[in-house]
């Protein structure tokens, strides 16, 4: 049986699915975070180096790949909604930013706390961190540009730019470690192989699996809000049980 | 050294756990509060553009009767 994916871009349909999909991701993220960190701080061992301190790996690491990767997705659905007008899309870029900026607060808030006892610095202004913090000002500049036009169509294309512009970041954030000398390590997993002890790698993907579990159900629950806020004034949400209620 | 870098040495797992862990998860919780705050807010909004449609509606039907 085919299955009409085309349905789903409507925020009609959307929206139910949307609602029934929320508890399984966060039910399904709940259960990752709580397995990860019991991998990550009962089985896996200290590491040689730097003793306890590394284990902020697990959930810097997570944060910084959906800080970007979320980005991606945002500027991905931002450009749709420009090229083809879509609703939804405009709407998923609006609320994918939140999170997203969330996401790379946490990277730079976690890396600095690891910094502290491995450079013997919070901040330095090396090729990664500083990329890292654009990323941060891109959402926010995105969340901000948004939020100051009052029409909502126009803020989705004004703020559609800025992401698509913005994007260009991501790729300098991840090459930063190889294009230039930074204190920043390189990547420990690359597709050659990993020195990391199997348990570290199994707490950092399975703490990884969690956050963009937490992210789509966040993000999902934040655009059901900002498809009832637009679609206000149409029959199909007057409609609706938690309406007529 | 300050009293902090004696402390984070003596106490990795509490700096580790406290500074990280626990900031990420209370970000985490007031994400999801603020969520569920926007969700209720714009739902007694529709509700009450709707009720305001519906009084007006009555109205205009008992002007017209």
């Amino acid at each position: 049986m085919a299955i009409n994916w085309f349905k789903y871009s409507a925020p009609t349909t959307f929206y139910g699915l949307a609602g029934k999909l929320i508890p399984w991701f966060a039910a399904s993220s709940a259960i990752l975070f709580v397995a990860g960190l019991y991998i990550g701080f009962a089985v896996a061992p200290a590491d040689y180096q730097q003793g306890e301190f590394y284990r902020i790996i697990f959930i810097h690491v997570p944060a910084s790949i959906l800080s970007m990767f979320l980005y991606l997705v945002m500027a991905g659905y931002a450009a749709l909604g420009l090229i083809f007008n879509t609703r939804l899309s405009a709407m998923m870029a609006t609320a994918i930013a939140p999170t997203g900026a969330l996401f790379a607060f946490i990277s730079l808030w976690t890396g600095a706390l690891w910094g502290k006892p491995m450079w013997g610095a919070w901040w330095v202004w090396d090729a990664r961190l500083t990329s890292e913090l654009i990323l941060l000002f891109l959402y926010l500049g995105f969340i901000a540009l948004h939020a100051s036009i009052d029409d909502p169509r126009r803020a989705d294309r004004a703020s559609a730019l800025l992401a698509i512009v913005g994007s260009v970041n991501v790729p300098i954030i991840y090459f930063s470690v190889k294009w230039w000398n930074t204190l920043h390590q390189g990547s420990t997993i690359k597709f050659s192989g990993t020195s990391m002890h199997v348990a570290m790698q199994q707490a950092m993907f399975t703490v990884l699996a969690a956050c963009w579990l937490y992210a789509i159900a966040v993000v999902l629950a934040r655009v059901r809000s900002i498809i009832l806020e637009r679609e206000r004034n149409t029959t199909w949400i007057n409609e609706l049980p938690e309406v007529r209620s | 050294m300050s009293s902090l870098d004696i402390w984070m040495r003596e106490n990795p797992l509490a700096y580790v756990w406290l500074g990280s862990y626990a900031v990420a998860f209370l970000i985490f919780a007031i994400e999801i509060a603020m969520v569920i705050h926007k969700r209720k807010i714009t739902l007694q909004q529709v509700r009450l553009m709707r009720e305001a449609e519906d009084e007006a509606r009555d109205d205009k039907s008992g002007e017209n009767n």
